[in-house]
């Protein structure tokens, strides 16, 4: 019968061997793809004179962070999750909670 | 060898004890591989993003000069790129059209710009998959824009881009310079910013100064500062995800203190019949290392391995929902796989030394009390 020690040092070695094979063979399949997309994308980044990752469209200085205002708070879009820790603490005004209400109101034509 | 066999049989008996109480432990390293699972998910999520972000950046534009006004960004006059051309070691100057159109139908804000050459007609734009996606109400192949002045614009999609390079391109619409002023309300005579390449990169900060002298009301963005803002983001985002799973690792590190420090009266017996018959406390303690190592060890590999797989395989699900935010047009992408042996050598003394050193103290502390007294439990 096999020792505890040795079946769990078989284990041990059996699970990082598989996960190393298994790592090192995934991202080596799809390493040329890979290296294909980001020189698709980085050939247009230099072509339009790109900046930014299209990560984060919720607000413009998210979406374009190295371009914007120096963090303004709030700035376009209604809620937008915050970078900073003035972000939990301060609601943005009731305006941009409900623009579509808020807006027509105020902006009505009689 | 005898050292190794003295050390195997340590492992053994650990392992019967281990077994034993194999409920308590299965939960335990259950705990601890979420643990290692989370934080692993988190760094490579984090290594492949700035990975990307670095590779995708390396051609960006060496010099953008921005104008500001009140503190806030500016439109900047053509003129100014006349007032810059004449700067020694500066290469081709053009200027950049490119602003934000909130669709209110689909409640997303999308990139309008103007490309350095325009392929199609007056009237048409390139769109990118995001865009198809997203934009409610596209009509016989046509976006429907509503210009600077209220009246309505529609323009047809002439091309696409291509799927896989959403990352960069998935809320783009590029469109002729005519259609974009007419849009956006920008004056003939204005740009959003200007770009430059400069000729020798070691002058660029040199260059980025003569700018700021000859126009005080511009500020130059150099492409350092963009690489450096995507590794800061990246890390804040991080950062955000770590804060929300802080609670979870206190958690965590509480459940694995009071397992090691709070040695129950069963296992405080059993170091005492140890002891009784002729086990050293060194032992006794090699025995405990061994214990927290075949905790530790075996969740360290277990959630590093899931991690993987969580983020290469699934493309994190689980973060996808922080990443979004509020956004309406999420971009479809792949990360790439990266090794970083830091990363997996900082995990591993973050983890695995902590738990196994926290086991040692409290069985020190029993292992050289009198044998007797720790068997009457005195």
């Amino acid at each position: 019968m096999l020792r505890p020690s040795t079946l769990w040092l078989a284990l041990l070695l059996t699970l990082a061997a598989a996960g190393l094979t298994f790592g090192i063979g995934h991202s080596r399949s799809i390493a040329s793809e890979d290296r294909a997309r980001l020189a698709a994308m980085a050939e247009q980044a230099a072509r339009l004179d790109l900046t930014d990752l299209c990560l984060f469209t919720e607000a413009a200085y998210t979406r374009h962070p190295s371009q914007a205002d120096y963090h303004a708070a709030f700035q376009n879009h209604p809620m937008a999750l915050e970078h900073f820790p003035s972000g939990a603490l301060v609601q943005p005004p009731p305006l941009l909670r409900s623009p579509l209400v808020q807006w027509s109101s105020a902006h009505a034509v009689d | 060898m005898q050292w190794i066999n003295r050390q195997r049989y340590l492992l053994d008996f650990t392992l019967h004890a281990l077994w034993r109480r194999r409920w308590k432990h299965l939960a335990l390293l259950t705990v601890y591989s979420a643990m290692v699972f989370l934080i692993a998910s988190i760094l490579f999520f984090g290594d492949s993003l700035r990975r990307d972000a670095a590779v995708l950046l390396k051609d960006s534009p060496e010099l953008i000069v921005q104008r500001l006004m009140a503190g806030r960004q500016d439109l900047v006059p053509m003129a100014y790129m006349e007032k810059i051309d004449g700067i020694r070691g500066l290469g081709k100057v053009r200027p950049r059209l490119w602003g934000y159109y909130y669709h209110p139908a689909s409640r997303a804000t999308y990139t309008l710009m103007v490309p350095p050459e325009v392929t199609w007609s007056e009237a048409a734009v390139k769109i990118g998959n995001g865009v198809r996606r997203t934009w409610q109400g596209i009509r016989d192949n046509q976006l429907y824009f509503q210009t600077h002045a209220g009246d309505s614009l529609a323009l047809t999609i002439a091309e696409s881009f291509c799927g896989e390079t959403e990352l960069m391109t998935a809320d783009l619409i590029l469109m002729s310079e005519s259609a974009f002023r007419r849009i956006t309300g920008m004056p003939t005579g204005y740009a959003t910013d200007l770009v430059a390449r400069v000729r020798n990169r070691q002058e660029t900060r040199t260059i980025a100064a003569k700018v700021i002298e000859l126009l005080p009301d511009t500020r130059p963005i150099l492409r350092e500062e963009i690489q450096r803002t995507y590794d800061t983001i990246f890390d804040w985002r991080s950062g955000y995800v770590l804060v929300a799973i802080c609670g979870a690792v206190l958690a965590f590190f509480i459940f694995a203190w009071d397992k090691a420090t709070g040695l129950n009266a069963e296992e405080r017996a059993e170091i005492g019949i140890l002891k009784g018959v002729g086990w050293e406390t060194t032992d006794v303690l090699h025995m405990k290392i061994w214990e927290g190592l075949a905790i530790s060890l075996s969740a360290y590999l277990i959630g590093v391995l899931a991690a993987y797989l969580h983020v290469y395989l699934a493309d994190a699900p689980l973060f996808a929902h922080a990443l979004k935010g509020w956004s309406v047009l999420y971009p479809h992408y792949r990360l790439s796989p990266v090794f970083n042996a830091n990363t997996l050598s900082v995990l591993f003394c973050c983890t695995v030394m902590p738990y196994t050193l926290v086991t040692l103290l409290p069985t020190w502390r029993v292992a050289i009390t009198d044998p007797d007294a720790v068997m009457r439990q005195i």
